[in-house]
């Protein structure tokens, strides 16, 4: 009779009682388990310690796949062809100087979102886009009157979908997906921006593709900030996504930051990266998104 | 063998695959069709002299057909090329067409103007660089929408953009007098750097146990979890020493040596050397790990602490998101 699996017991009333009881035995006892684990780790950190150190969850950060594009902390080799990239110029102090415009005809929602970005970005310029010239003219307007970057918002049924990025005079262009745009004022406790130059955090950007992206944005913004505004803008990459969220922050004491955000925030997600100018016909892709490159979630290309 | 007669009969009263009824007439699909229209004078098929003017890929032909090559059909058509430029394709129809009824000479001149219009409008659109459709993949938006939300999830933003700010504070990425900071915040930074040089003696165990409560604490949580005290029973005599006075229990002293040196630093030296002086090195250490927890709550509200609560308030802070972080960078 004892022998008799739970599972097996006809009786479908008695069968549920005893799972029951065997379920709250178990609970117990894990609660038991916890409060003794709990009072021996108390008296003992180490032990804590050694729990903590060892039983590390496997996350999709941690099981990255091995990639060689990935830069070490010391490549000099990176370091070397950075210092010859098309950014370099704004990396030895070149003032950015930032066009930003959209596709012809653009809704309420895009320009909105513009007129955010142009609070974001110092000397970011924002220009009507009409109908009469194309991108790769406007391009060249912007290459005549020394512009170093034009962006370009593009929608789609009136909401903005894409950004596309693009480094002057030499390139490389960028071409991200948008999504999850929210307003500085949609934002709950949302602070008020002043029109300091912000900080730039940048976290994450790891493989060479990575670096390309990030220096990208980095050439936005001015290089040197200005402290007392406590703003701090952040593009952080996880998982591809590039999150952006600008804060303002105060140091509470030496181990306490606080954040309160100022908003906008977006994602962004590389669609494409093309070596030169904007091309759409012949353009040199460095990198674009394909399906087939999705071999695995632990797989990251930025 | 080639009647006109009889081939329009046919075709006009019994079939023609090309000929398309509507309300507005009957007209015609034949390719080599002048003007598009179903009639016995400019039916292609039942006409054995017959011109048209017709374009492939971008060339204009002229194409003439005789009664002399009636009964040869493959070369019953000849295929004159016209020029590009337009006065003299008007001419070669003009040599070409020397005499035949002018009115067909007339269509294919038309002709000629049509195609050459729209072969210029058409390369201009080709320079223009007009915008193309692309599909927007649901399935991939579909997936991507929650692997958004999960990688801000992993992402920690806030977390890690205030680990970022505090790490640049105390590399002095912002310079010997940051505007950024409280003069109070900087000093004590000063501060925990000079004490930092002083006292060489710390271990590695108790530095990355610093370390630990620095995430801790810039996690922003300040989780301080009030943990029921049926558990620390036998620690009551302690906080009775405690309260009483510091002097009797090695433990408790130093566990408020290690509060010191976190929040303010001041003497903190000098008691640390005290501490490990007088006791067991390592028993001091273990009290002085296990007690670093307790850090900041009594001396935030020192009187609470005697008058209400009498023991010691212990206060657990979550490690296991550390272990997460470090995990983040050293993947």
């Amino acid at each position: 009779m004892n022998n008799i699996a739970t599972s097996e017991i006809k009786n479908k009333v008695k069968r549920g009682q005893i799972y029951e009881k065997q379920r709250t035995e178990k609970g117990k006892a894990k609660r038991l388990r916890r409060k003794e684990l709990k009072k021996e780790e108390a008296e003992n950190p180490e032990l804590r310690e050694a729990r903590l150190r060892e039983n590390v969850p496997a996350t999709q950060e941690n099981t990255r796949e091995f990639d060689e594009a990935v830069v070490a902390d010391a490549d000099e080799e990176v370091a070397n062809e950075e210092e010859e990239d098309e950014f370099a110029q704004y990396f030895s102090g070149q003032a950015p100087k930032v066009l930003i415009t959209t596709t012809p005809k653009a809704g309420k929602q895009t320009v909105n979102f513009v007129k955010e970005l142009v609070s974001v970005v110092p000397n970011l310029e924002y220009v009507k886009r009409g109908s009469k010239f194309a991108l790769q003219q406007i391009i060249q307007f912007c290459k005549n009157r020394e512009y170093t970057d034009l962006v370009v918002v593009s929608e789609d049924h009136k909401e903005p979908t894409h950004v596309t990025v693009i480094h002057l005079p030499e390139g490389p262009t960028a071409h991200f997906r948008l999504t999850r745009i929210k307003g500085g004022k949609e934002i709950l406790g949302h602070a008020r921006a002043t029109s300091h130059y912000p900080e730039l955090i940048l976290n994450q950007f790891s493989t060479r593709l990575g670096h390309t992206v990030g220096r990208m944005f980095a050439a936005l913004f001015p290089q040197v900030p200005e402290f007392q505004g406590r703003q701090v803008v952040t593009f952080h990459n996880q998982r591809d996504f590039i999150f952006f969220r600008r804060h303002r922050y105060v140091f509470k004491n030496s181990k306490r930051v606080d954040l309160q955000e100022i908003g906008p925030r977006f994602t962004l997600r590389l669609r494409w990266l093309q070596k030169g100018l904007y091309d759409p016909v012949n353009g040199e892709y460095e990198w674009s998104y394909k399906a087939d490159l999705e071999t695995s979630r632990r797989r990251v290309f930025l | 063998m080639n009647n006109d007669g009889i081939v329009w009969e046919v075709l006009n009263n019994q079939f023609c695959s090309y000929k398309v009824k509507t309300d507005v007439g009957n007209l015609c699909r034949h390719p080599h069709n002048l003007t598009g229209r179903c009639n016995r004078k400019e039916c292609p098929l039942a006409n054995s002299k017959y011109a048209t003017v017709r374009e492939t890929s971008g060339r204009i032909y002229l194409c003439l057909k005789t009664a002399e090559r009636a009964h040869i059909p493959s070369k019953q058509w000849e295929k004159i090329e016209l020029p590009k430029n337009f006065a003299q394709a008007i001419e070669v129809i003009d040599n070409n067409m020397q005499y035949w009824p002018n009115w067909m000479i007339h269509m294919c001149k038309q002709r000629l103007t049509k195609i050459t219009q729209y072969l210029i409008r058409m390369r201009k659109l080709k320079l223009k660089n007009r915008s193309t459709l692309v599909p927007i993949k649901k399935k991939l938006e579909r997936r991507e929408r929650t692997r958004e939300v999960r990688a801000e999830a992993a992402a920690r933003l806030d977390q890690s953009i205030e680990k970022e700010l505090l790490e640049r504070l105390k590399s002095k990425a912002y310079g010997d007098q940051p505007l950024n900071v409280n003069e109070a915040v900087w000093k004590e930074i000063l501060e925990g750097d000079a004490v930092e040089a002083e006292s060489d003696v710390t271990t590695e165990d108790e530095l990355e146990e610093e370390n630990e409560y620095e995430l801790d604490s810039a996690k922003g949580g300040f989780a301080h979890e009030f943990v029921s005290d049926d558990s620390d029973l036998e620690n009551d005599g302690d906080d009775m020493e405690d309260l009483v006075g510091m002097s009797a229990s090695e433990f408790s002293s130093a566990d408020d040596d290690e509060e010191e040196e976190d929040e303010d630093g001041e003497e903190s030296g000098s008691d640390d050397e005290m501490s490990e002086d007088s006791d067991a090195m390592d028993r001091s250490d273990k009290r002085a790990k296990g007690k670093r927890a307790a850090g900041s709550a009594p001396r935030q509200k020192p009187t609470k602490r005697t008058k209400k609560h009498g023991p010691r308030v212990e206060i657990e802070y979550e490690t296991e998101t550390v272990a997460k972080d470090n995990m983040l960078t050293n993947w």
